[in-house]
This record gives C-alpha cells, structure tokens and sequence, in this order.
C-alpha cells in the first residue's frame, strides 16, 4: 500500500472513531459517579440552579431538586436535556453546559435525593457522643476540636457542612463517597516498606501525605517502587439503626469552626 | 560511641520526624543546625547557621532548587522557619503555607483574610510565625493571634489582641519564651497606645501586658506632655530577643505619634525609640535604654536585639566575657549595651549622621539638630541607616554583619512630612515587590552591607552595591555572608573579606532575611524576593 493510502486509511480510523464518539455522549457517564464528579455537580448547581430553584432546590413550587420531586417524572436523559436546552416558554431558561457538566448536576441531585430518604430513628447525640470516643474509638483517626487525630477528616464542623443523611450514609458506607481532600494513598519505597496517609497533594514528580504517624511526608515518585489511591481505611460503621441514628445526630450537632 | 552518634545523626538526616518542638529546642537551635526554629534562627537573634556544606571554595556552584510562588502581590517580608524537613512561611498579609522544604511543594495552606480595617502605614507585611509544640503562632495585620495546628493547618484559637479599628496591626514573628507567645502592637504612626503583651500557648488567653507608654502614676509617664501618652504611638513590630540566664525577654520599640511634629508630646517620650527589657514571666521592666529621645524624625528602634557573649574591655587593661546587646539602629548609631543591666557601653555613627555629636556619661545623646520649617539637613533620614531587615552576628569572625545605607539625608520640616535632600531619596518607599529604575549618582543613598567589629564599631569590610536595600543578613559557620537588595541580587559574600563570591538574579526586591535549612544531609539557603520563595543548594 502506498504511504498515501495508509494515511487515508488512519485518517478513516479516527474519523470514525470521533464520530463514535459524537454518537454515545454521556456513554462515559453511565458508570458510576466519582465523589469528585459529585462536587462538581454540587458547584455547577450552586453557581447554575440554585439562583432561580434555591440553595436547597426546593424554592419553585412543586419542585424540589433535593428530594427528587418534579412536576413529572423525568428520567436522568431528560433532565440532561432540560438542563442543556432549557423549557420553552417557561423561566427555565437553556445552559451553555456540555452533556458531562449537565450529567454532574443530576448526579448530585440524585445522590441528594437518595440521602434525604435515610435514617427516620430519633438520635440522642449524648449516647452518639459517647460510642464516638469509646465504643468507635472514632478520634483515633478524627479529630473535633482540638482532641483526636488528624489523619481522617477534621469532624469539627461536620454538621455545618454535610446533611444528617449525608452522615447516615458515610457512616455505613465509607468509602461510598470520599471527597478528594480526604483520599487515601499509599507509597512502597524500594526496601519494600510501606507509607499510608491522608493526601495533601500530588504532581507529575512528587507526592506529600499526612501519614498514619502525623508526619507531614514528602516523596519522589520516581524513587517510589509503586505508590497511588487506597481505598478508605474507615471501617462501616455496623451499629443497630438506634446507635446509627445517635452517632449521626452527636455529628450533626458538631458545628465549630 | 562516636559511631552512635554517627548512627543518630544519619538517622537524623535520612528520615526527618517531626517531634513536638519544645521550648527546649528553640532556645538551643544551635544544636539543631538543620532547622531554623524562630525568626532569626535562635531567641538570640544571630542570624547564624552552623552548616557548613556550603563554603566559600563550592559556593559559586550553588544552584536554584526550586521557586515558590506566593499569589499575594504584597511586599515578601517573612523568614520561613524550618522544621525536621517541614517549611512553614507567610504570604502576605497573613496565609500560612507548610512547604516539603527539600522541593517547595505544598503540604497545605491556612488562608486567613483580615478584617478589611487592618491598613498599616507601610504595607500589609507579615515578617513570619513561630513555633512551638505542634502549634504555629502568627500575628495578623488585624491585630489577632492565631495559633494554627502545624500538621493540618487548622486554626485552633484566636485572640484579639488590639482593635484594628484603632490603627493597631501586628506584622511580627511572635517570640516565644517557655510557655508563653510574645508580641507587640504596631501602628504607631498613628494614635495608638503601643504594647506587648504574653499568651498562653494552649490557650490564647492574656498573661501580662505592657503598656509602651507608662500610664499616670507610672515613672515615664511625665516624659509627655498633658493627655499625649494616651495617643503617643510607641508600636512594636519586629521580633524580640530571650535571654534565658536572666529570664529577660528584650523588644525595640516604634516612634512617638504624631510621627513629625513633637510640639504637641513636649519631653522624652519614654519608652519611644527604646529597648524594653522585661521579665518574662511577668511583663515587669527591668531596664531600658532611649536610643533617640523625642523623636522627631521616625526613627523608631524596632531592629531585632542580636544577643551576644562577646570579651569586652574592663577598664584594667585587659578583657573579660560580657553579655551584650548588638544594634544597629536606624537613627545611624550602632550600640552596644550590657544586656543584663542596660548599661551603655559604646556607640558611635556607623554611616554619616549629624543629629548627635556625642553621649553624656549614661549614654544620652547630646542632639545638635533640629527640624525647622525652614528644613534642615539631618542625617539620616526618615528611610534611616537600617530598618527592619535582620542582621547577623557571627561567633566565628566576631563581627556584626549589617545592610545599611550611606548618604540618607533628609531637609525635615516641622508638622510636615519631611523633604528628601536630593530627588531620588523620595524614590524609596518601603520596600516594594517589582525592580524599579535607578538613576542615583554617588552622592545620593545606596546599600552597604558591613562588617562591624563590635569592640571598635568600626568596619572590618564593606560590600556596596548601586542601589539601597531593605535586605537582611545571613552569617553562617562555613564564613559566608547572605544578603541582598533593591535591586534583586542574591548575593554570597566572604564573611572575613566581604569578596563576592556567587550572585543569583532573582528578579525582584529582596525585603526578607535569608536562612539556612538542611534535609537528608543536604544544606539550602532559602530568600524571600519579590514574590516568591526561592532555595539554592549545591548540585
């Protein structure tokens, strides 16, 4: 074949290959959300949504974005849709969002819905309180106020900054949604030993972790034999729904600064 | 034994653990060659690193490590300090950044946005924080003190220590003496009642203070006239010194206010233009010593007090070890006093200076010029022969290592803002951040950095430069000398001939001190310019 046949025959390839493309969007998208696309979702909503439909998305009547209520049922491409190009003749006015950006909205307004149906159990947050430095041994990785750890999340202001759903479902399910400041990673330096700790930050070259120890580490990725995410070391919490519902309301009730 | 030693202190350098730094370790710094555990390196303020990897034969091989990039877009004033491979420094007015101090990357950052009353007069400057324990300690231009977890960076407590809305401000690395956090007010430009005041390290709460101007009752408080010490001014901005055999912690005081016209504060204005030695555990004055009484010229004596045991004539004939203060002072006298009881023992002129033309036997500087609202040429001028940038002093030459300016002269005019003696000495506002254009002939101001034998107060050396510098002074053990200015070379210079022996261009105004760290074994340099934080090391 001549060399200008085998260039028109890539160029075939990848035009193909980008008209496919073109023709699944949102096929990337079907998979499950990362807590980072979940972020996202919440930014775009607050700078987006939440002008016309409330912090909360629940300001519109008979619309409330964070219980999954809408005046019909839509499925997530329709949101998408209406997200994109707006409803005629209506104040829903079109975003100039991609399919990527629109599909994080809905994630994290299903994500929202889906929590809000959590725990309905009365908590006592004294007894909550209680497992949390005892039973949970909760501060050896948390840190509230100025006791515990600080290789987990700082706890201080949880309940100022995540709903008692939000809690509910962390608390069963950890690892679920673990936002990127408090990721996990691991480095095995060439004698084989091994460094976890909290991510502070990584580059092309290096990488720096709070470690399990405190100490605030720094290494070369070249020099590293392996090194990347862990899932989170937080265990499920496997209480009965009453001590379930404790824990979530002594952490709600957690607003410091 | 020695191959033990040898052990702890490979492990030392291999795998730097950061342990609670006690109050133990900062005052023995100097056994830490590796860290830089509070502004000027130990309480002593010496501003000297015993590394010696990097010698005035390899020093021409240094070579950039890395560059940290503030986004602040104010003056870069501050010391980082380092410990066990951490880097902790302030960006302007007042975030704290934790750096891997080996590559300038980030562990995190602590943002802290003051309230918008805080507006000193000469930039919103933060000079650095202090450490002790795990807890970093920073003084904000809104005048609160912050301590903040090292590890996380997490604020932990919070104290207003004056009200911004006064015109107090804080911009100085807080001193740290056992278990207290010392600082000062500044804004004495304006109509401020200045202090320094000691908190509890754990829990912020208010120790002792010191009022800067005596109240009624209190001696001093006759140095000024009517209500005038109720807004005499007086801040504190730099950093102080701690001298643990007398348990005195010493801090340089600010001008009197109004800054130009003394008319209204008739009398010495104590303790204005001063060094306050207090007892720490109290707050209590033991002594002080007035460099400039009723300043009219904004003087202020706020350089940190370098601390010193150096041998000292007896009157006999022959020497015997003395505890001394070191300054060099921005009013163009350097001094050296005995810091366990104030005594003054010299002080001359160090650059040309014709307020004064000598001392009565205590010390008190006979004035012989005056402002007049027909001007006066009175050196130095306002900008003065040093200012708030650190200089070094150096066990090894015995010699106090200052960056200075020659020919700062000003025609001050009583009531007014003084007029400068030529046009570009007005070109020297505070520091700023970006290289200007000079223009200056010989006979206008430039930058010098000296070496003053502290027995004579005379120069064993000098180093000038084109252009004036707000830099400080590094001295280390290997004889080289760090310094830098106005015009955005970093310079190493020979500590025993002042020959220069490496420059880096860093493209922009250094108005920071320069330190030096070490982790695995390897030693840096770190300086503060323009915006940014730059650290050399050899290849």
């Amino acid at each position: 074949m001549s060399d200008i046949g085998r260039l028109v025959r890539i160029a075939l390839s990848l035009l193909t290959f980008a008209l496919g493309c073109l023709l699944v969007p949102g096929a990337a998208y079907a998979q499950h959300e990362t807590a980072a696309d979940l972020l996202d979702g919440e930014r775009a909503f607050r700078s987006s949504c939440a002008n016309c439909h409330g912090p909360d998305g629940n300001v519109i009547a008979g619309i409330d974005l964070g219980r999954g209520q809408f005046r019909r049922p839509l499925t997530d491409d329709d949101l998408v849709r209406i997200i994109r190009t707006g409803i005629p003749n209506t104040a829903m006015p079109a975003s100039p969002m991609t399919v990527e950006q629109a599909s994080k909205i809905v994630a994290y307004l299903r994500a929202r819905a889906a929590a809000a149906r959590g725990s309905v159990v009365a908590g006592d947050a004294a007894r909550g309180k209680g497992a949390f430095e005892r039973e949970g041994a909760c501060l050896s990785c948390h840190r509230v106020a100025e006791a515990g750890a600080r290789v987990g999340p700082d706890l201080t202001g949880i309940g100022g900054r995540r709903s008692a759903a939000e809690i509910e479902r962390a608390l069963r399910d950890p690892g679920a949604d673990v936002a990127p400041a408090n990721r996990t990673y691991r480095v095995v330096r060439p004698d084989g030993t091994t460094v976890t700790g909290r991510l502070l930050g990584h580059d092309t070259f290096t990488v720096r972790l709070l470690d399990t120890g405190e100490q605030l580490r720094s290494f070369t990725k070249s020099e590293l034999r392996e090194h990347g995410f862990v899932p989170s070391p937080m265990p499920p919490y496997r209480g009965s729904p009453q001590e379930i519902a404790d824990m979530v309301s002594y952490l709600s009730s957690l607003r410091g600064q | 034994m020695r191959g033990a030693i040898r052990l702890l202190v490979v492990l030392a350098l291999v795998a730097p653990l950061q342990a609670q730094v006690t109050f133990d370790r900062i005052l023995r710094g100097d056994r830490e060659p590796h860290n830089w555990l509070s502004y000027s390196g130990t309480l002593q303020n010496q501003r000297f690193s015993p590394l010696t990897q990097i010698t005035p034969a390899n020093v021409k091989d240094l070579q950039q490590q890395w560059v940290w990039q503030a986004r602040s877009l104010e003056k870069f004033e501050a010391t980082p300090l380092v410990v066990d491979g951490v880097m902790y420094t302030v960006e302007a007015p007042n975030n704290v950044v934790a750096l891997d101090a080996a590559t300038g990357r980030p562990f995190w950052t602590f943002n802290y946005t003051p309230a918008p009353e805080g507006r000193p007069c000469c930039g919103r400057v933060n000079r650095g924080v202090a450490i002790l324990g795990d807890t970093l300690y920073m003084g904000t231009i809104d005048a609160h003190l912050l301590a903040i977890d090292a590890r996380s960076g997490q604020k932990i407590w919070d104290t207003v220590v004056a009200n911004a809305r006064e015109r107090y401000s804080m911009t100085h690395s807080p001193t740290i003496v056992k278990d207290k956090v010392i600082v000062g007010t500044g804004g004495g430009d304006g109509p401020i009642r200045g202090s320094i005041a000691a908190f509890d390290a754990k829990t912020g709460k208010e120790v002792w203070r010191f009022y800067t101007i005596p109240g009624p009752g209190e001696p001093g408080n006759e140095t000024w006239a009517g209500d005038s010490w109720k807004t005499g001014g007086v801040g504190v901005w730099n950093a102080g010194a701690y001298d643990p055999e007398t348990n005195l912690v010493f801090f340089g005081t600010g001008n009197p206010a109004p800054d130009w016209d003394g008319s209204t504060r008739r009398g010495d204005n104590l303790y204005s233009d001063s060094v306050v030695a207090l007892d720490a555990d109290t707050g209590r004055l033991k002594w002080h010593y007035q460099f400039t009484p009723h300043d009219e010229l904004d003087y202020d004596a706020t350089q940190v007090p370098v601390l010193a045991d150096i041998e000292w004539p007896d009157g006999t004939g022959s020497s015997r070890p003395r505890k001394v203060m070191l300054w060099a002072n921005r009013n163009g006298v350097m001094y050296v006093l005995d810091r366990v009881t104030g005594e003054f023992l010299k002080g001359k002129p160090y650059v040309k200076t014709n307020w004064l033309d000598g001392f009565d036997a205590k010390g008190r500087p006979n004035r012989v010029k005056f402002p007049t609202p027909e001007g006066t040429l009175i050196r130095p001028h306002v900008h003065g022969a040093t200012n708030w940038a650190p200089p070094a002093f150096s066990p090894r030459t015995g010699w106090f290592y200052v960056a200075t300016w020659e020919n700062s002269g000003s025609m001050a005019v009583e009531g007014q803002f003084p007029r400068a003696a030529s046009a570009n000495a007005q070109q020297t506002a505070m520091g700023q951040t970006n290289l200007v254009p000079f223009f200056n002939d010989d006979t206008e101001p430039y930058g010098v950095v000296r070496a003053y034998d502290p027995k004579t107060l005379n120069p064993a050396w000098e180093f000038r430069m084109s252009d004036i510098t707000w830099g400080g002074v590094l001295a280390t053990a290997a004889d080289l000398v760090f310094s830098g200015g106005r015009e955005g070379y970093f310079l190493a210079l020979d500590a025993r001939t002042g020959k220069l022996l490496w420059r880096a261009s860093v493209g922009g105004q250094i108005n920071a001190g320069a330190m030096s760290y070490a982790v695995n074994g390897k030693q840096y340099v770190a300086i503060a310019a323009g915006n940014a934080l730059f650290s050399y090391a050899l290849p």
